[in-house]
């Protein structure tokens, strides 16, 4: 991760996004700078999954263009992020195994393979758990999973879609803590989500998205402090809006 | 009734007696239908699973022909590789034609539409599930479709049951293919009919009987595979 040239920063220009003639994000325009971590806010259908599913590469922006600017682009730049979901995929198999599984995909040789998914289990403390079915585990045992399956892969920039929205407080701690761990190690964070406390401990940045529309991006103090909209006054508030 | 209790009881005495005909019946049918369940799987599996995954050229008619031919009669089947293998056919001479490589033949076109198609519902419902994750990996195609048959194994288990049952189970395709020769491509269910007609009820019976147990085994399998699989949710 240290040594090789990044990939980033990202910048999004002039990015629209539509399906079935709606057009659900309009004019992107932002910059992702590395080792940040950067928290999207935003009412419920604001665009925050479709922005960091096309940030991921997952879908194709309709029309602007999503960039990669660094210089460590020549090979494939999915390769160099990860992406962990609301409800995360858990493969059917063992917990150790969908990290061995992640690892042989990515070309990692057998041996380094097992050797790292056992790091990665051991960082987010399930080596207890290691033979047990993936998918019989807690949801905060599977998020903590995606997590160290994300970083058996040694992403450099991590995307995570609420990654705590249906956990309960201990969990969501451990699974924050584990957030911390990639932050610590160069992982540049980018993530959704709902819990403005979450976000007031996590975030450098704040990006709020309303209704497909970027409305603020900067600094996390400011835009707590002094959100300068009245839509992210609201929000930070605890106004409903959509 | 009497003929009926005396068949039934003759019928017990040949399996209790290991028949040797009975015996190299029973063995025959195994023998062509699983056969032709290995070649169905062989081609059923990848082709099922590209269909459900990746888009090509004729992707639709692939997936139109294997719904079609999933249920077509197997008399047809059978008509059709009677056809290509006749001496005046374009596999005429390889001189097949009533061999049990021809009845290999016509159920694995039988069972290969059954497996291929319930292969791709399986794989696309999992790639519903697993799609992002995969792309997220970069999984290349191959790995992309050995995850999936990897992670389906339990319920293409069941699909191969599936075909093996209407492979052991048919009569029209073997009949008109091998052409029912004692010793050479008899197989249980056209020893049943044969039988059956020559008012042979002891035979008939006996060869019924064994083919009544082996579903029976299928579906248990079945069954077993589905609870096994159920109680471990996890890997199913
Ligand atoms: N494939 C699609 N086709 C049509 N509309 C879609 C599609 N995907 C998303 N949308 C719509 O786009 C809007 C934004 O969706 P998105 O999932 O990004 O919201 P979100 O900010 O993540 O919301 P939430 O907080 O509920 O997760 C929603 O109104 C949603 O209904
Ligand atoms: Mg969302």
């Amino acid at each position: 991760m240290s040594t090789r040239q990044t990939i980033l920063p990202l910048e999004f220009r002039r990015v629209v996004y539509e399906a079935d003639g709606t057009r659900l994000l309009h004019d992107i325009d932002l910059t992702l700078a590395g080792g940040r971590r950067t928290v999207i806010l935003g009412p419920n259908g604001a665009g925050k999954s479709l922005l960091l599913r096309l940030a991921h590469g997952l879908l194709a922006p309709s029309s602007g263009d999503i960039v990669w600017r660094g210089a460590g682009t020549r090979e494939r730049v999915i390769r160099r992020q990860a992406m962990v979901f609301q409800r995360p995929v858990m493969l059917r198999r063992s917990a150790l195994g969908n990290l061995t599984h992640a690892l042989k995909v990515r070309g990692v040789p057998r041996d380094e393979g097992r050797e790292r998914a056992r790091a990665a289990l051991a960082m987010a403390g399930l080596s207890d758990l290691a033979h047990r079915p993936a998918r019989l585990m807690s949801g905060g045992e599977q998020q903590r999973l995606a997590l160290a399956r994300a970083w058996a892969t040694e992403p450099e920039i991590l995307f995570l879609d609420e990654p705590t929205a249906s956990l309960d407080p201990a969990a969501t701690r451990a699974v924050e803590t584990l957030i911390g761990g990639f932050h610590a190690a160069g992982t540049t964070v980018v993530m959704s989500t709902h819990d403005l406390g979450q976000a007031r401990r996590i975030a450098d940045d704040v990006l709020f998205l309303h209704k497909g529309r970027v409305v603020e991006f900067g600094a996390a103090d400011r835009f707590f402090e002094h959100p300068s909209s009245a839509e992210a006054r609201a929000f930070v508030a605890g106004e409903l809006l959509w | 009734m009497n003929t009926l209790g005396q068949a039934i009881a003759e019928a017990g005495t040949l399996l209790a007696g290991f028949d040797a005909d009975l015996l190299e019946i029973i063995g025959l049918s195994l023998r062509v239908s699983l056969t032709a369940v290995l070649i169905a799987c062989v081609i059923g599996f990848p082709l099922g699973a590209a269909v459900a995954l990746f888009k090509f050229p004729g992707r639709g008619a692939v997936s139109l022909l294997l719904n079609t031919f999933m249920g077509l009669p197997p008399v047809v089947v059978g008509l059709l590789v009677f056809l290509m293998l006749s001496r005046a056919g374009p596999l005429g001479v390889l001189g097949l034609l009533f061999t049990p490589t021809a009845m290999i033949i016509a159920q694995a076109l039988l069972v290969t539409p059954i497996v291929a198609a319930l292969t791709r519902q399986i794989v696309a419902d999992l790639w519903r599930e697993y799609g992002e994750h995969l792309h997220s990996l970069d999984a290349s195609p191959t790995a992309r479709l050995g995850t999936l048959i990897y992670d389906a194994r339990f319920s293409l288990a069941t699909a191969v049951l599936a075909g093996f049952g209407r492979a052991i189970a048919e009569v029209g395709a073997v009949m008109i293919v091998g052409g029912n020769i004692d010793h050479a491509t008899r197989v249980m269910t056209t020893a049943i009919a044969l039988e059956t007609s020559k008012g042979n009820l002891a035979t008939a019976l006996a060869l019924g009987f064994v083919l009544l147990t082996i579903a029976l085994v299928v579906n248990a399998v079945v069954e077993l595979v589905n609870g096994w699989a159920g109680r471990k949710a996890a890997l199913a």
